[in-house]
């Protein structure tokens, strides 16, 4: 006993440091290219665009096989759903061993960007994809820090857009959709009745909760970070934006208390789509309203409102920049035939063809030729993502702060739905609390 | 297993006891090794990442983050820091809810088997339909669960507001306050079968001869449970407590398929904050640090509990 | 195993009424669920995505026929077949082998080995989660075998999950079993291995069942590491499952249908053996 105790704690540690040592040599190599890309096999993990996992894979099949006929490279695909990406590719990069190419939020690129994992894109490599000067330069903006190369290329283009239902509006006697908030409310007032509410909202999501967050609370001039990236979350500015967002439940009353259960990113648009629901704010919405049966002519489609009529300078912003963005692993083996899938992806007719099939905006100048593109709602959200769309706060801890804002507006919001009054001071507070947390984190 | 039989005829008998004494260890090597590759070598580790600055910076190269010296720890304990003090209340949280769903769940288990000790019709088909919820996997059951307590579309709402009128306006389970409850109700329905199960087994042990001196002697149910049915599950209960204790403690499907990501502040269980400081906040340094906490904190409980259960039973039977 | 036999007189009217009751109670209890799953699966989606009826109007198999497609369930359905069995079968031996160490030998360190072991069930499974990971990963590039990803790597994962209880079930069942049959089996010629496989395992075959009906219910419901350690040719039913939530509605009358039908193995499994389960635990929890 008295022997196999320290020979044993011994060897466990010995492993241990082993394990830890081996794991830092695995980061450096990897990058070296192959001679001849065709035969290859590329892995390319894509995330959840169609709604269902196997809707993506059978709309991305036919275009992989396209990519093999051209080049002789095969592609290994695999489809993650939302849940689950972000643990993956942490769980990629801290190994070394993952996939080739993997789609990711936009909004976290700044994130995964200080972790290295991805190959940046350099001049170089913009080139050889043939993508210089093409993306949308709103797009491009959330492919990473600025001053740094980015480390992905927008692939799906989105932004948020006031959905509202014609039929509705014209029972209510609305003639024309809100552009103020004031407006808003005392539409969606008009709109709220028996069984039909003004709006409804995803109150349990993170990420979209988040994403208005940021939204309103840069309509109200606040910012979550200042400009040395230090973050800055409790300023009146930051708690008149959620308040007004999470008010349309607390204060306005227009918006379902059971929006507060709402988390898994459809009900609010299903509530729409099946006439509970007068308006939503939502991104790129049009393939799952037709999902629930919903005909585009039913609804319309206008920018999200402002705070006061149209605003000008910073709080000029109606909608996050939203999107994909296609990464390639810096670990990857087959960084040529890589980057010729990355040319694929950002050409002319695989982005008409992708994004007609999730209804998002071509991230390419060049594919808005398509007449699918020329639609008065691709128009509105197209000019949206060019002229009032900003990007997520590009820092590294950006995953963090849709994670830590994300549960404030849940939280929120189930005050809200449960009676308990939601007031400047409490709002704070809870910034407060969040932005210790995510201080934490450095 | 042929060699086990080779006959010891010719090798020297020093080789017979070597072969002896060796055996033991021999039929242990294969539990050491896996114990060792999947438990003890990630969990020092584990033990090793508590000291450091693990963030998503060196995730990639984690021989490069700095060490942290025991800073991981302070933060965790720092209870006038939002982490630390978020942790403490879902530590609080946590003990609430292992408490209440042993304690709810040993009561029912006992008092069902206890009910149950004797034969009456249709016994056999009972103990085997208490059974399913324990043979559900975990996950199935709080999906269920999850669906049941849905605000509009849930059962336990058309019950309690349609057809029971105990509200008047649907109340949240999910969300908010009610979460508690919900978290420990799926919890129950699924734990106390195996506390049946494993009473119910014990009580095949006792034996019957005691019940019938003790009826001679006029002694009543009451009488009988109080002093031969409860001091004879002394031991079965000794280990049923502990093992329900820790495995509710630790217990992160339930409320991870319960809540998703983000559980209710009041129903946010250790092993879920502790799970979003890794993999949601990306602080795998900081969780690690609290895992050890919680391991700590987990083995001074077990150790006092032996402990003093030992010694009560000990000083019982003198 | 013999009935408790219980004191010649009834038993009293009030505590048949009290155990009337409260067993009803506990059985409606329990009943809730199961008829949510079973009646929830048997509706068309939009009556589920209304407020709850107890009795389904509309009455359609549909789920079962949709599940299949919505998410390769099939699929997962085989990966979780092949991780469980596997998994089950190798700690099952691992644990007998071990438990016949603990209970028939006494040798230095037997003590060190029982609470090293059993401390391990307190280990919260998320501190090594990404070690393990991590160590997966290496040996993979070390030796060419690859664990992360893989059904070898989970089925290892899965086997040492359940030693711990499984060892300590099997070393209080051995140690119920009266050393006389080793002896007698050793008169027989056989050697130590021989006495374990003729004598000790036959005889504690309770014990062994629920040892392994055990080993067998925690790999099919483990979330947390399967989640992290599959890929699509991988993925189990537990992580699979979660999938249904992430389509674009939520479809509960195809999750309620795919619950049932991924728990209906184990459940049957386990209610079967169920007889075994109490003798098992009879004899080896209460020393």
């Amino acid at each position: 006993m008295r022997v196999s105790r320290p020979a044993l704690l011994t060897l466990a540690v010995a492993t241990a440091l082993l394990a830890s040592a081996c794991s830092s040599s695995g980061g450096s190599g990897g990058t070296g290219s192959s001679g001849s890309a065709a035969g290859t096999t590329l892995t390319y993990w894509a995330s959840d665009q169609g709604g269902s996992i196997a809707q993506d894979v059978k709309v991305l099949t036919p275009e992989l096989d396209a990519f093999t006929k051209q080049t002789g490279i095969k592609v290994k695909l695999e489809v993650i759903g939302w849940n689950d990406l972000l643990n993956r590719i942490l769980a990629a990069a801290s190994s070394g061993q993952g996939p080739d190419l993997v789609n990711i939020g936009n909004t976290w690129s700044a994130s995964l960007q200080a972790t290295g994992a991805f190959l940046p894109i350099s001049d170089d490599v913009m080139k050889q994809i043939n993508g210089t000067g093409r993306f949308l330069p709103g797009a491009l903006a959330a492919t990473g820090a600025p001053g740094q190369p980015p480390v992905g290329v927008p692939i799906y283009s989105m932004a948020y857009g006031l959905y509202y239902n014609k039929a509705m509006f014209q029972a209510a006697g609305i003639t024309q959709p809100p552009t103020t908030w004031d407006d808003f409310v005392a539409d969606g007032k008009k709109l709220t009745k028996a069984g039909q509410w003004g709006v409804s909202v995803e109150g349990a999501q993170t990420p979209e909760n988040a994403h208005h967050a940021f939204t309103f609370a840069k309509q109200m001039g606040g910012s979550f970070y200042d400009s040395s990236g230090k973050p800055t979350f409790d300023t009146p500015q930051n708690v008149a934006g959620i308040k007004r967002y999470v008010d349309f439940m607390a204060a306005d009353k227009i918006a379902n208390p059971s929006d507060a259960e709402y988390s898994n990113g459809t009900e609010a648009v299903k509530d729409f789509a099946t006439g509970k629901s007068a308006m939503l704010l939502w991104q790129s919405a049009d393939a799952t309203l037709a999902q629930y049966g919903m005909n585009p002519s039913q609804y319309g489609v206008a920018p999200v409102p402002f705070d006061a009529a149209s605003p000008s300078g910073p709080n000029h912003v109606d909608s996050i920049v939203a999107g994909i963005n296609l990464s390639i692993f810096a670990n990857t083996k087959h960084k040529d035939a890589a980057i010729s899938f990355m040319k694929f992806m950002t050409s002319q007719q695989t982005q008409m063809d992708l994004n007609k099939a999730y209804s998002s905006l071509p991230s390419v100048s060049d594919a808005y030729g398509d007449p699918a593109f020329q639609t008065q709602t691709v128009k509105t959200l197209q000019s949206v993502l060019a002229n009032s769309a900003a990007p997520m706060p590009a820092v590294a801890t950006e995953s963090q702060f849709e994670t830590v804002i994300g549960a404030v507006v849940q939280n929120l919001f189930a005050d809200a739905a449960s009676g308990k009054p939601v007031t400047d001071a409490s709002i704070a507070a809870q910034l407060d609390q969040a932005q210790q947390k995510l201080q934490a984190g450095g | 297993m042929a060699d086990a039989r080779t006959p010891a005829a010719h090798p020297s008998r020093n080789w017979a006891r070597v072969r002896r004494a060796g055996l033991p260890y021999l039929l242990l090597l294969p539990a050491v090794v896996f114990e060792l590759l999947v438990h003890v070598v990630p969990m020092l580790t584990g033990i090793y990442m508590s000291f450091k600055h693990l963030t998503e910076f060196f995730i990639r190269n984690w021989s490069a983050a700095p060490a942290a010296g025991v800073d991981n720890y302070r933060f965790a304990l720092d209870f006038n820091n939002a982490v630390g003090k978020q942790l403490l209340e879902s530590f609080w949280t946590t003990c609430e809810f292992t408490v209440l769903t042993v304690g709810l769940s040993w009561l029912l288990g006992t008092g069902a088997a206890v009910l149950m000790q004797d034969p009456f019709r249709g016994r056999g088909l009972l103990r085997t339909y208490f059974l399913v919820p324990y043979a559900l996997p975990a996950y199935t059951a709080a999906i269920t669960w999850e669906f049941m307590f849905q605000r509009d579309t849930g059962l336990v709402n058309t019950l309690l507001v349609h057809d029971l009128h105990l509200f008047k306006t649907a109340p949240f389970w999910l969300i908010g306050g009610n979460s508690f409850w919900a978290l420990l109700i799926t919890a129950v329905w699924r734990t106390w079968p195996f506390a049946f199960l494993v009473v119910t087994a014990g009580l095949q042990n006792i034996p019957g001869d005691l019940y019938e001196a003790a009826a001679l002697d006029g002694a009543g149910m009451w009488r009988r449970l109080r002093s031969i049915t409860l001091p004879q599950l002394r031991s079965v209960n000794q280990v049923l407590v502990l093992v329900l204790f820790l495995w509710n403690f630790n217990d992160f499907n339930t409320p991870y398929t319960l809540f998703g990501n983000v559980p209710p502040p009041q129903a946010n269980l250790i092993s879920v904050q502790i799970y979003d400081t890794s993999f949601q906040n990306w602080n795998f340094g900081s969780g690690s640090a609290m895992s050890v906490l919680l391991l700590l904190f987990l083995l001074v409980v077990t150790a006092v509990y032996l402990l003093l259960t030992n010694w009560r039973r000990r000083s019982s039977d003198a | 195993m013999p009935r408790p036999p219980r004191s010649p007189l009834a038993p009293p009217v009030s505590f048949v009424w009290t155990r009337r009751i409260a067993l009803s109670a506990l059985g409606i209890f329990t009943f809730l669920p199961l008829w949510v799953m079973v009646s929830g699966s048997l509706k068309p989606l939009r009556d589920v995505q209304a407020a709850w009826s107890w009795i389904p109007t509309n009455l359609t198999l549909r789920p079962y026929v949709d599940i299949w497609s919505t998410v390769p369930l099939g699929h997962y359905f085989v990966n979780s077949l092949v991780v469980s069995s596997c998994s089950t079968a190798i700690s099952v031996v691992i644990a007998i082998l071990a438990a016949y160490a603990v209970s028939r030998h006494r040798f230095p360190g037997r003590q060190l080995f029982s609470v090293t072991v059993l401390s391990t069930q307190m280990f919260p499974g998320i501190l090594f989660l990404l070690p393990l990971f991590l160590i997966y990963v290496n040996i993979g590039t070390a030796t060419g075998v690859q664990l992360d990803g893989s059904w070898l790597g989970l089925i290892v994962t899965y086997l040492t999950f359940t030693l711990p209880f499984s060892i300590w079930m099997l070393v209080g069942y051995f140690d119920s079993i009266p050393r006389e049959l080793d002896e007698a089996a050793k008169v027989d010629g056989n050697g130590p291995i021989g006495a374990l496989v003729r004598v000790i395992v036959p005889a504690a075959l309770p014990g062994i069942v629920t040892v392994a009906v055990y080993s067998f219910m925690t790999a099919w419901g483990e979330v947390l590491f399967a989640s992290v350690m599959t890929d699509d040719s991988t993925r189990t039913l537990a992580v699979g499952l979660r999938n249904y939530a992430s389509e674009n509605d939520v479809y509960w009358n195809q999750i309620m249908a795919a619950s049932l039908v991924v728990s209906i193995p184990v459940v049957v499994a386990f209610l079967l053996l169920q007889r075994y389960l109490v003798a098992g635990l009879t004899a080896g929890s209460v020393k």
